[in-house]
């Protein structure tokens, strides 16, 4: 690790100094057990090891009439497997401190694994049961299910939730992606233990499964770790097949009595694997980035005091592609932030970025990227969307170069791809007597 | 996710003009070790680390990290919403905010500029004890960053227009984090509840009557008062040598003169706690119902020695994570609660807060969730904690303190907090040495004392039928 963030802090340091592809990287592939992918970078500094892995599937992979599965088969592998109940696991994690955790997202399961070395055997140990064999016990099964419940039921009243459940609902019609990870109150009930099993022996397997490792391990020692942990599973996954989609236009006005309006908004977006998506990821940060400067920024708060943040951002899936903003404003200035955002959106799909906020952007984007590395669980999940987004194993080197070769031109074609449609999903939670989605701010589906 | 905790953001912090950064409610139970010791051998936060004081006051911490060639620079004011004039709630928190307006050097944006070209990332933030601002940076660039910010110590510039507009923006804010949240309407109340006569009581972010007629003038005089470098301190971590920051320093901060003189931060102190309060917010926003309990406690820096180590360690056996006694209780045994736990909060100048909090599961009343915490309560006043549990609670604290040597800015972040609130750089240094002195003795008479219903503030948030509404 020391030695990666040596070089990626030369970007830094020189903001346009490309670092040479011939150096020696110390990102490693580790043989594993055959069809499992696995990255090591091998570090001693701190004696410890993050390990961060996905299998492709995620939330997507749930049952059509189940939403709800892979999320409650996240929260229960860790309450008991093999011989160990449910108490004994956790407390078997709780004096090693040993930190595992699960994640169901929408095309991946993902799961992390954290521990000093010294506990290492223990940690593959615990990890190797909670993903061959969990147990799936009545009490923690029921005690999972009724945490999730009062979630789902909490959610219904949080304005950020409900935006999400909403504009997924709207944008992605009878689509995996448009079903509530954590499932609705009623599928949530009619989830059997089968259902849990059926969802783990058909999408916990090596052919669809990514691994980074980060820390104080060798590679023969992760190979073995590999081999303990992954091995029995089986060779190939049982994906359902998902189909592509373009999000869907839509207005969304949900009626909650705030005194502050949240606005959500959006449209189609760009692949991962389009040759335009570095110069689309960069016109995003110069339209609504996640810096102080970005134009939405300027015009919406530092002019005008209507929000305190606003922001937008990429979304790529395995199979469909937004971009996405939000922020959330005083009720009765929701249409007027609306509109000004709407303007501001369609003012730089035909103009573009300047060359000077080109050059800023790039600057910024080239010198914070060593940011991403500065602690092993950062660069374990950075190593992992590499291998995700399958951009290859030199990708932390080739990257700056790749932001460094955007164009004016590049920068221009990007900004009227992304943004030129306008945003064609508009969605408010707030009170309903300032409710802003009027006709005048409808747009109509140019899809 | 183990915990679906519904516990709501309960921490005095409010960060801040850009992003929103969550931050650890418990800041001290993370470390940082340089040499990894042997499991019972105490590890030593940021042992490198050196301090040193300028001509005019200012205080320097320097945390040597040589890792990657980037450093975390950051200014403490020992100034926070405690500090708000009556009538005024909120100053401190809208002075930082307009910290970022300008100075009569350098215009608004230039700043902020020259960190983003950079590729750096900045912040601040504002706590009820103090107000700080950082940037993350190539380590070449620190010599520019420490000179645009002792600029600001001394040249802010106002105009009428951008204060106006950035006072929107903080009652944005307010209506975001606070007014749109019952949860953290109910927080607002239960800390209005338990100090009786401290400031704490005042919210961070302020009163919403008060925010509105904040001035230019309120900020500048606040400015004038507290933002001067004897009452300010510096923490560089990363790739650097004290030298180095020593001699940027002395041509930065250096010629900053000391142009006030604060004083003692001596504020109004509680009288003793007597009764027993509960505090019961009912909104039609909420869908799952809730509960929680704050405790009076001293902070690590008001506390007698080790009182607040032996809360750190009682909070973590009493509620830390599903091998707690809480959960176990509660969740697990009794199958009342989808969430038990507790907290102790101890990095502020005059007082702690020790927190306990429970959601129900399905319908249990919140009565009966209420009598089944304070069984746990009392079990573990009456009888206090096994050697078996406070030795496990020590290990963690161990292997907390070296993964969190993982991350630079934190660090910084842990030393600025523990000296802008009255704690040596040795205290922090030592702390897992002293958890590690925690007995079983401590931690009964700590749980004596201070899980004591007349210190507390109780709290229910509930559904209410909606009002006059379709």
């Amino acid at each position: 690790m020391a030695k990666l963030l040596v070089r990626l802090g030369m970007a830094v340091f020189g903001l346009l100094v490309i670092i040479p592809a011939s150096q020696a990287m110390s990102i490693q592939k580790v043989v594993g057990p055959p069809g499992v992918e696995a990255w090591l970078v091998e570090d001693y500094t701190v004696p410890m090891i993050a390990m961060d892995f996905v299998f492709a599937g995620g939330a997507a992979q749930d049952p059509a009439d189940k939403p709800g599965v892979a999320n409650m088969l996240s929260s229960l592998l860790d309450e008991g497997a093999g011989a160990m109940k449910s108490a004994a696991f956790q407390k078997a994690l709780d004096d090693r401190s040993i930190s595992m955790s699960f994640d169901a997202g929408r095309d991946g399961f993902y799961g992390d694994l954290k521990t000093l070395s010294e506990n290492r055997d223990e940690a593959f140990g615990l990890l190797a049961a909670a993903l061959q064999a969990p147990r799936f016990d009545t009490e923690p099964v029921e005690r999972i299910r009724a945490q999730i419940a009062a979630s789902i039921k909490n959610d219904a009243s949080d304005p950020q939730a409900a935006a999400t459940l909403a504009v997924c609902a709207k944008a992605f019609p009878n689509h995996p992606y448009g079903r509530p990870l954590d499932g609705t109150s009623d599928s949530l009930a009619a989830i059997s233990r089968d259902d849990l099993e059926a969802y783990r022996s058909h999408v916990f397997a090596r052919d669809n499964l990514k691994v980074a490792i980060v820390g104080a391990i060798s590679p023969k020692d992760a190979t073995a770790m590999l081999a303990r942990v992954f091995g029995p599973l089986p060779d190939r996954a049982q994906l359902t097949p998902v189909a592509d989609i373009v999000p869907q236009a839509g207005i969304i006005a949900i009626d909650q009595p705030n005194p502050q309006t949240l606005i959500r908004f959006g449209g189609p977006g760009i692949k991962r694997n389009d040759p335009d998506f570095m110069a689309a990821y960069v016109v995003n940060h110069i339209l609504g980035g996640g810096t102080m400067s970005s134009r939405l920024y300027t015009e919406v708060r530092e002019k005008r005091g209507l929000a305190y943040t606003i922001s937008t951002s990429l979304v790529t899936l395995a199979h469909a592609d937004a971009f996405a903003g939000g922020t959330a404003t005083r009720a009765d200035r929701a249409p007027e932030t609306i509109a000004l955002i709407k303007d501001q959106i369609a003012r730089f799909a035909a103009e573009g970025p300047t060359e000077a906020e080109l050059a800023k952007a790039k600057s910024y984007m080239i010198g914070s990227y060593a940011l991403r590395f500065d602690s092993s669980s950062k660069i374990a999940r950075q190593i992992l969307g590499i291998m995700v987004d399958n951009l290859g194993i030199d990708y932390v080197e080739k990257r700056n170069s790749l932001i460094e070769a955007i164009s004016i031109d590049d920068a221009r074609r990007a900004a009227r791809r992304l943004f030129s449609e306008g945003t064609t999903m508009v969605a408010t939670v707030g009170p309903a007597k300032t409710k802003t989605a009027t006709a005048e701010t409808s747009v109509p589906p140019q899809l | 996710m183990d915990q679906r905790s519904l516990i709501p953001d309960r921490t005095r912090f409010l960060a801040a003009p850009h992003l929103f950064i969550a931050l650890l409610v418990v800041v001290c139970l993370a470390g940082f070790a340089r040499t990894p010791a042997f499991a019972d051998e105490p590890v030593r936060i940021a042992p490198d680390a050196t301090t040193f004081t300028l001509d005019n006051g200012m205080q320097v911490v320097v945390v040597p990290d040589h890792r990657a060639p980037i450093v975390t620079h950051m200014v403490w004011y020992k100034i926070g919403a405690a500090d708000d004039p009556p009538g005024k709630s909120g100053i401190a928190h809208f002075l930082e905010h307009l910290m970022f307006k300008g100075t009569k050097a350098h215009p608004a944006g230039e700043f902020s500029s020259k960190v983003s070209e950079g590729g750096g990332q900045e912040n601040a933030f504002t706590t009820a004890d103090a107000t700080a601002y950082f940037q993350t940076i190539g380590k070449e660039r620190l010599g520019t960053v420490m000179a645009f910010e002792a600029d600001r110590m001394e040249g802010l510039d106002l105009s009428e227009k951008t204060v106006l507009s950035e006072r929107d923006v903080i009652l944005e804010e307010r209506r975001m984090r606070i007014d749109n949240d019952p949860g953290a309407l109910l927080g607002e109340a239960m800390n209005a509840a338990l100090y009786q006569n401290h400031h704490y009581g005042i919210p961070t972010i302020g009163w919403m009557q008060e925010m509105q007629g904040l001035t230019a003038a309120d900020a500048l005089a606040q400015y004038r008062h507290y933002y001067t470098p004897n009452n300010a301190i510096l923490v560089v971590a990363g790739d650097v040598t004290p030298e180095e920051v020593h001699r940027l320093a002395d041509v930065t901060f250096g010629r900053v003169p000391r142009r006030s003189e604060p004083g003692e931060r001596n504020r109004p102190k509680e009288p003793p706690p007597l009764a027993a309060r509960s505090v019961d917010l009912v909104d039609s926003r909420v869908s799952q119902p809730s509960w929680q309990r704050d405790y009076l406690v001293p902070s690590y820096s008001s506390g007698k020695p080790g009182e607040a180590e032996a809360l750190d360690v009682l909070a973590d056996i009493l509620g830390r994570g599903t091998t707690s006694r809480l959960y176990r209780a509660l969740v697990i045994d009794q199958g009342l609660a989808t969430s038990a736990g507790s907290y102790y909060s101890g990095e502020a100048l005059d007082y702690g807060r020790f927190g306990v909090y429970a959601s129900p599961r399905g319908d249990v009343p919140l009565a009966k969730l209420q009598t089944a915490v304070d069984a746990v309560i009392a079990d573990i006043r009456d009888h206090g904690v096994t050697a078996e549990e406070l030795a496990s609670a020590k290990q963690r604290t161990r292997a907390q303190a070296i993964y969190a040597q993982d991350s630079q800015a934190m660090l910084a972040r842990i030393i600025g907090m523990a000296l802008a609130t009255g704690q040596p750089l040795d205290a922090v240094q030592g702390w897992p040495a002293r958890i590690g002195d925690v007995t079983v003795e401590d931690i009964s008479a700590a749980a004596k004392t201070f899980l004591d219903v007349r210190r507390s503030v109780t709290g229910t948030l509930t559904p209410a039928p909606a009002e006059g509404r379709s």
